[in-house]
């Protein structure tokens, strides 16, 4: 039982490493293996490279079009065709075991289930995923059906049918691999010279009808090309494990780029190496089945992207997040001080001079906690926009002071321009300009000084347009 | 066709099945998560292969324990992949669940020196050989041990769907009024990920996931086609289910020695059968093809109603 759970743990911890009873290949072989020079082992790799650039360059068309599941379906759904190719063949008086004709079967079946899940969409009120569902299920339950139904034939023992379901990239020979260097080159041929309206497709399909691109003639030819993919993707990696491979590398891409082009190619890479490292790691340690190395590679690329990818990877975004609150926290914090200095000015008309404010004013000021504003404070003392006062007492040094007179400029200009323009009362224009503040540059800035020119245009902070609620305006 | 006591209860076993999946599968077709029953039955293999090394035996505890674990956590996974990384529903489950079965395959590989676990019959199942096994005796009764075990999860998630009846068609409907109101729709949806786990793999062992992924979906979306009322769609579900099991059986046994085979397995002829039905019901149902031609027609044709002549 203890060494049970040991393999057990070993096992779900290494993920594709294999625990303990590997014999590890030469070196000399890895660096074979790994470069293609290996003959064994060159026509498998070589492949699914080929199919992992594919998948990923149309998985990049699934995904933008919200149809990543799509694969699924299909993949379930040429699971019939199989079978009843494989009955067709028998009755014919064939093996039942030739490959091209099982991958026409499966053809047939996948586009009748890809065509069955538009008509549902389109002419039911169910939605995508009861459409896929149900053809899924229903067209693996009758491929099952079939399946089991001549099993018990003389002639059958399709027990190589079952390769399908799990893949089984080691047993190809010479002819599946030219088929699968046709089908590829012809795959990615026709989404490169559609690109233009397959990504019209993509992003607005509406205004594609409207321009007169035949639009449902187009979603036929991207779904035709998916399921090239998909059937001469059953043999080397299997059934489940190809729709991985049209879902992960796009998915992946999405993280680092907002441009077409970029995640194109960047879905194609990683699918492609993927698929190199999968195969080759798979080649070398007994006992890795092709498919299941590939995915956890594509899922470990994934991963990586996730969290790091440039454009909207989780932790960029956290840390863009971060700075933009501190950002935020900071304009607050400098135009409350400088609010408050203004309030305890007796004259209104005397340019406003920097002294020192009380920490009760402060925390009264805005609704902030103590906390909150001793975070605050630190950080802007960080910034060298407070000079040290005793405790208890705040004052700006001088560039905070001319900081926090550029804030609430800009504040009090964006806030009257949405009072003169967007027709807002006095009243209730702090939050709204709140809102948006933070993020005006220069640019806008002088637009909004033009736009006021009545207004005195030095670089003096106007006054407020509102009043500002003091519980305790003195100033120390 | 030899009708015995076992087929009556391969059509018992199958029909608890169908209503037990068919339950939580009409919400999961509301809140269009259908595929998620698919995904986790895919999911859940690495579960069974910890399970089923830890004990070496195929119906046990642990090995329940530990899908049912992992299909929970495909849907944890699902969210988290799809909230943190802003990342489509349908990608984020796709990605987690190839990743679990792959995890689950090399495991299978891994061990398969040790143990003898066959891939092939967790997808397939094998509802016929449920009656095989040694009966449990309840009173007069011999019961089979599957039957018990897919019967207890029929109750529980028809108790659960009973008893929580209003809280689930709120936030199925509109999560943001069910939260308004007080109910976690988080939790609602946690709790149906949960059903639809264990119900997923108390059924996947004892008959094979073809069924479950086909009855989650095909009779709720059947159901649904046929009515706009939740409790009327799921009746309908839990009927249809029933139907699918009764003629899948049947069609099992005697569509294939018309070709001169011997027989087929029960759980592929139920999916088949539940197609049929879908399909009858998206041609002839009330807002079927067919009904809404003819009625669009004379609609038309009626004098006064619309201009007659170009409409389509």
């Amino acid at each position: 039982m203890l060494r049970r759970a040991i393999l057990v743990i070993l096992l779900l911890g290494a993920g594709s490493a294999s625990a303990g009873q590997v014999d590890w290949p030469e070196a000399g072989l890895v660096w074979k293996v790994f470069t293609l020079q290996d003959y064994n082992t060159r026509q498998v790799v070589i492949s699914t490279i080929l199919l992992g650039v594919t998948a990923g360059l149309v998985g990049t068309f699934l995904l933008l079009r919200r149809r990543s599941l799509m694969g699924d379906a299909l993949s379930h759904a040429t699971f019939p065709g199989i079978g009843a190719a494989f009955v067709v063949m028998i009755l014919l008086g064939g093996t039942g075991r030739s490959l091209p004709g099982l991958l026409v079967g499966a053809t047939v079946t996948g586009l009748l289930g890809v065509l069955l899940v538009m008509a549902i969409r389109n002419t039911t009120r169910l939605k995508d995923d009861a459409a896929m569902g149900i053809v899924l299920s229903v067209f693996f339950g009758v491929g099952v059906a079939l399946i089991q139904m001549v099993k018990d034939m003389p002639q059958a023992g399709p027990a190589g049918l079952n390769d399908f379901i799990y893949g089984t990239a080691a047993s190809m020979i010479r002819s599946d691999f030219l088929l699968i260097l046709v089908v590829a080159i012809g795959t990615c041929l026709v989404s490169l010279l559609l690109l233009k309206e397959l990504t019209l497709l993509c992003f607005d399909e509406s205004f594609a009808a409207s321009q007169g691109w035949p639009t449902v003639r187009l979603d036929i030819v991207l779904l035709t090309i998916v399921t090239a993919v998909t059937v001469i993707g059953l043999q080397a990696v299997g059934l489940v494990l190809i729709i991985a491979f049209l879902i992960i590398p796009a998915t992946a891409a999405r993280f680092w780029t907002q441009r077409l082009g970029w995640m194109l190619t960047l879905s194609a890479i990683i699918g492609g190496v993927s698929g190199w490292l999968g195969a080759s790691l798979s080649a070398l340690v007994r006992d890795l089945p092709t498919g299941a190395v590939i995915v956890l590679v594509a899922a470990a690329i994934f991963l990586v992207s996730m969290l790091f990818g440039r454009g909207r990877g989780v932790v960029p975004r956290g840390l863009r997040h971060a700075r933009l609150r501190r950002k935020v926290g900071r304009q607050h914090l400098l135009r409350a001080v400088y609010e408050i200095v203004e309030s305890g000015q007796p004259d209104v008309a005397e340019p406003v001079r920097n002294l020192p404010i009380t920490f009760e004013a402060l925390l009264a000021h805005r609704s902030w906690s103590a906390a909150q504003v001793g975070g605050l404070l630190r950080t802007a003392r960080a910034e060298d926009h407070l000079e040290n006062t005793e405790p208890g007492s705040v004052r700006l040094s001088e560039a905070g002071f001319g900081e926090a007179s550029r804030v609430t400029r800009n504040h009090r200009l964006w806030e009257l321009y949405l009072i003169r323009y967007a027709d807002i009362a006095p009243s209730h224009v702090d939050r709204d300009a709140d809102l948006v503040e933070h993020v005006l540059d220069a640019e806008v800035v002088s637009q909004l000084e033009s736009e006021l020119q009545d207004r005195p245009s030095s670089l003096e902070v106007p006054p407020s347009p509102h009043f500002i609620n003091h519980p305790s305006p003195e100033v120390s | 066709m030899n009708w015995t006591i076992d087929d009556t209860w391969i059509v018992t076993i199958g029909a608890m099945c169908a209503v037990a999946c068919a339950l939580p599968g009409c919400f999961l077709v509301l809140r269009q998560m259908s595929m998620m029953g698919d995904a986790i039955s895919h999911a859940v293999l690495p579960g069974l292969a910890a399970g089923f090394l830890l004990t070496g035996s195929r119906a046990s505890l642990v090995m329940f324990i530990g899908a049912g674990v992992v299909g929970v956590l495909t849907a944890v996974f699902t969210q988290w992949v799809s909230k943190f990384g802003k990342v489509d529903r349908g990608a984020a489950m796709g990605i987690v669940f190839t990743t679990l079965f792959a995890i689950g395959l090399i495991m299978i590989r891994q061990a398969a020196d040790h143990v003898d676990l066959d891939a092939g019959c967790v997808l397939y199942g094998a509802i016929e050989l449920t009656i095989l096994e040694q009966p449990v005796r309840i009173g007069a009764f011999a019961i089979p041990p599957a039957a018990l075990m897919i019967g207890s999860v029929l109750i529980a998630n028809l108790l659960i769907i009973l008893l929580l009846f209003k809280e689930f068609r709120i936030s199925s409907f509109d999560p943001a009024l069910a939260t308004t109101v007080g109910i976690n729709a988080n939790l609602m949806h946690y709790l149906l990920m949960t059903m639809v786990a264990i119900t997923t793999v108390a059924a996947f062992e004892a008959v094979g996931s073809i069924i479950v992924i086909a009855m989650l979906i095909v009779p709720p979306a059947t159901a649904f086609l046929l009515t706009n009322r939740l409790n009327v769609m799921l009746a309908f579900s839990v009927v249809i289910g029933v139907i699918s099991s009764i003629l899948g059986h049947m069609g099992a046994l005697s569509v294939p020695p018309l070709f001169g085979l011997k027989g087929t397995v029960t759980s592929g002829m139920m999916a088949a059968v539940a197609g049929g039905l879908f399909f009858l019901a998206w041609i002839l149902g009330p807002e079927g093809l067919l009904i809404t031609r003819v009625r669009g027609n004379r609609e038309i044709e009626k004098p006064g109603s619309a201009p007659s002549g170009e409409t389509a």
